[in-house]
């Protein structure tokens, strides 16, 4: 099943389709109706802001895959390093007298640098101790996440509400609003977008992450510093997540709640959307997108019909399943 | 110290290890030959759905277990063809796996149980425990292994007899063979794909055991992804006793008391965000501090 010409996640998308639609069949819904209120729900004019606003962080959370992917390196420790910069971001607000933007600047410098610390401590794993990266940035989720869970639900915990979180912050911190549901963080992440795909398209170490990724030792033949790039690598995927978590506490929960940057699991989405196009940046935006129109499809699939949203989960892991496999022929083919 | 370390801190030790001791064997099989599973926290959720599905319906334990390796096996063939005859990339098909188990089972329990979540019926038949009555007059003893599911034995047998025949018998030769040098062994006759296949599928059999004991053992409930980085833990055992299965058994164990220990500390007034967190540093410092003497 090789087409010219054709990208070859498109045949993997419709087999995934297929299998989601027989599934669907198989458990008494109607396939039809359930993939079209998912393009309904996700497309239709007055619902293009929502699946907007979940693609923010969800296309961030690709990006935080799809920078240490290019060099062919995983990071699984998304997670730890979203609630790291979560937890930052809405801490500082509250302890620094200064004026609101000044809060915002600085709180989401200091999430980057949260964020940024903890994937850098996993790069530290694989670095310094021989520690596969895969696994040690997967362990450290948690304990960042055990620990922001106990600090916002003892030490740092508002008082006056019944859920392990912390107080609001100050509206002048807030990030003002865009319309009824989308923020300035949109801006925000825009510009993250642009930043990574200039780094990866027109910068030297943009050219050796790719160069390592296609073949690491003769990246390191040709003079790039193998440690030392992983652990940039890794800190810049790690800022990148401390900025997710940020905008989503600065933009639209105004708090830490514990467990409230996880239950969407952007971090899972997001590495898949980055495994479909294999770090390249644009390509893993685009899929960032696809996925973020197919889970915001599959809350409102959830309300029409009686077909539970998970779908949207099933068709994201059986694409990547399938582009496995077919990547797997191609190559036999070659 | 000392009060911490009691037989029936051993006991809960022993069985809440259990799944993580039958992924981690699977995933050392795999890694003898050659290929690297991060799929065991997907497999074992199948299997855990698979065995309170199967439970439920069937209003039998045994039931659970058969249907649960099963399901673990079925699973399993897509690493085990996806990783050798289409030649995909097993990381890759790790992750997807372990993200289709999740959607999956939180799907089904809709259409198929009406409930989302959790799914908690009195008719989910549990694990029967084995008592050992020749214990009874030694309590320390009894305390220690009486009570156990058979699920539990089978899988200390199973590490043992996996040990044994890794290293004492032909088969396992070959199979480490086919990890160790796969143009070597396909050079003597060996056929590596078979072999691969067989011990992902084995492995599958093993991990849907593993869910099985998660779900149906201790207590019987299915919820959603209530392996909670369980699959993980064994993964990173596999890699601390480097695939071999007694080693990465003791691996297992050694997360299994900073887990029990935790838990006496819970009991003891430390919050639990806290003491939840203790087994997964252990294993990372133990994973650091490993390699380190490896490197050095």
């Amino acid at each position: 099943m090789t087409w010219p010409g054709v990208p070859p996640a498109v045949p993997a998308i419709l087999l995934a389709l297929l299998l989601g639609a027989a599934l669907v069949a198989a458990t008494g819904g109607d396939p039809l109706d359930a993939y079209g209120q998912i393009v309904v729900g996700a497309l239709a004019w007055e619902n293009l802001t929502n699946t907007l606003n979940w693609a923010v962080p969800l296309v961030g959370m690709t990006l935080v895959a799809a920078i240490p992917l290019r060099g062919g390196m995983v990071n699984l420790g998304g997670d730890g390093q979203l609630v790291a910069g979560g937890l930052v971001a809405a801490l500082v607000p509250l302890w620094l007298p200064a004026p609101g933007w000044v809060l915002i600047l600085l709180a989401t410098a200091l999430a980057m640098l949260a964020g940024g610390l903890v994937a850098a401590l996993a790069g530290l794993g694989e670095v310094r101790f021989g520690v596969p990266l895969l696994i040690s940035s997967l362990l450290l989720n948690y304990p960042v996440a055990g620990l922001a869970s106990w600090l916002v639900g003892f030490p740092l915990r508002d008082r006056s509400s019944g859920l392990p979180q912390t107080v609001m912050i100050p509206a002048a911190a807030q990030l003002p609003p865009l319309g009824d549901v989308l923020n300035m963080g949109a801006f925000a992440m825009l510009a993250v977008v642009l930043c990574v795909v200039f780094f990866d398209r027109a910068t030297v170490a943009g050219y050796e992450l790719r160069m390592r990724g296609l073949n690491a030792r003769f990246a390191a033949y040709g003079g790039v510093r193998l440690g030392r790039q992983a652990l940039a690598a890794m800190a810049a995927s790690g800022a990148v997540a401390g900025i997710v978590g940020a905008l989503l506490v600065l933009g639209s929960q105004y708090r830490f709640t514990d467990g409230a940057l996880l239950s969407p699991a952007y971090t899972w989405s997001g590495l898949m959307a980055a495994l479909l196009a294999e770090g390249e940046p644009v390509g893993s935006i685009a899929a960032g997108m696809f996925f973020a129109a197919l889970q915001t499809g599959g809350f409102a699939m959830e309300r029409e019909t009686s077909v539970p949203r998970e779908l949207s989960m099933v068709l994201q892991a059986l694409v990547i399943l399938l582009l496995a496999a077919r990547h797997g022929l191609a190559r036999r083919r070659a | 110290m000392s009060g911490l370390v009691s037989p029936f801190l051993v006991h809960t030790a022993m069985q809440s290890v259990t799944p993580i001791l039958l992924a981690a064997l699977a995933g050392a099989l795999c890694g003898q030959a050659g290929v690297f599973n991060i799929a065991l926290e997907g497999q074992m959720l199948v299997g855990a759905f698979a065995g309170v599905a199967a439970s439920f319906l069937a209003h039998s334990a045994l039931a659970g277990v058969a249907v649960g390796a099963t399901a673990g096996l079925l699973f399993a063939l897509i690493l085990a063809y996806g990783a050798t005859v289409l030649r995909g990339d097993a990381i890759v098909i790790g992750i997807g796996m372990n993200l289709l188990a999740s959607g999956l089972t939180s799907y089904l329990l809709r259409p198929l149980f009406g409930v989302t979540g959790t799914f908690d019926d009195p008719r989910i038949v549990g694990l029967p425990v084995l008592t050992i009555r020749a214990l009874s007059g030694m309590p320390y003893l009894a305390a220690l292994f009486s009570g156990l599911t058979a699920i539990t034995w089978i899988a200390w047998g199973l590490v043992a007899a996996a040990t044994v025949a890794l290293f004492r018998t032909p088969i396992g030769l070959r199979l480490r063979g086919v990890g160790e040098a796969p143009e070597a062994a396909a050079a003597l006759g060996v056929d590596v794909r078979r072999y691969r296949v067989a011990t992902v599928l084995f492995g599958g059999v093993l991990t849907g055991l593993a869910g099985v004991q998660l779900a149906l053992g201790t207590i019987t409930v299915f919820s959603d992804d209530m392996t909670a980085g369980r699959g993980w833990i064994a993964v990173v055992a596999v890699l601390l006793g480097r695939s071999h299965p007694l080693h990465a058994a003791l691996a297992c164990l050694l997360f299994g008391f900073a887990d029990a220990v935790g838990l006496q500390l819970q009991g003891r007034g430390l919050p639990s965000q806290l003491t939840d967190i203790a087994p997964y540093v252990v294993t990372l410092a133990a994973l650091v501090l490993s390699r380190r003497r490896r490197m050095a």
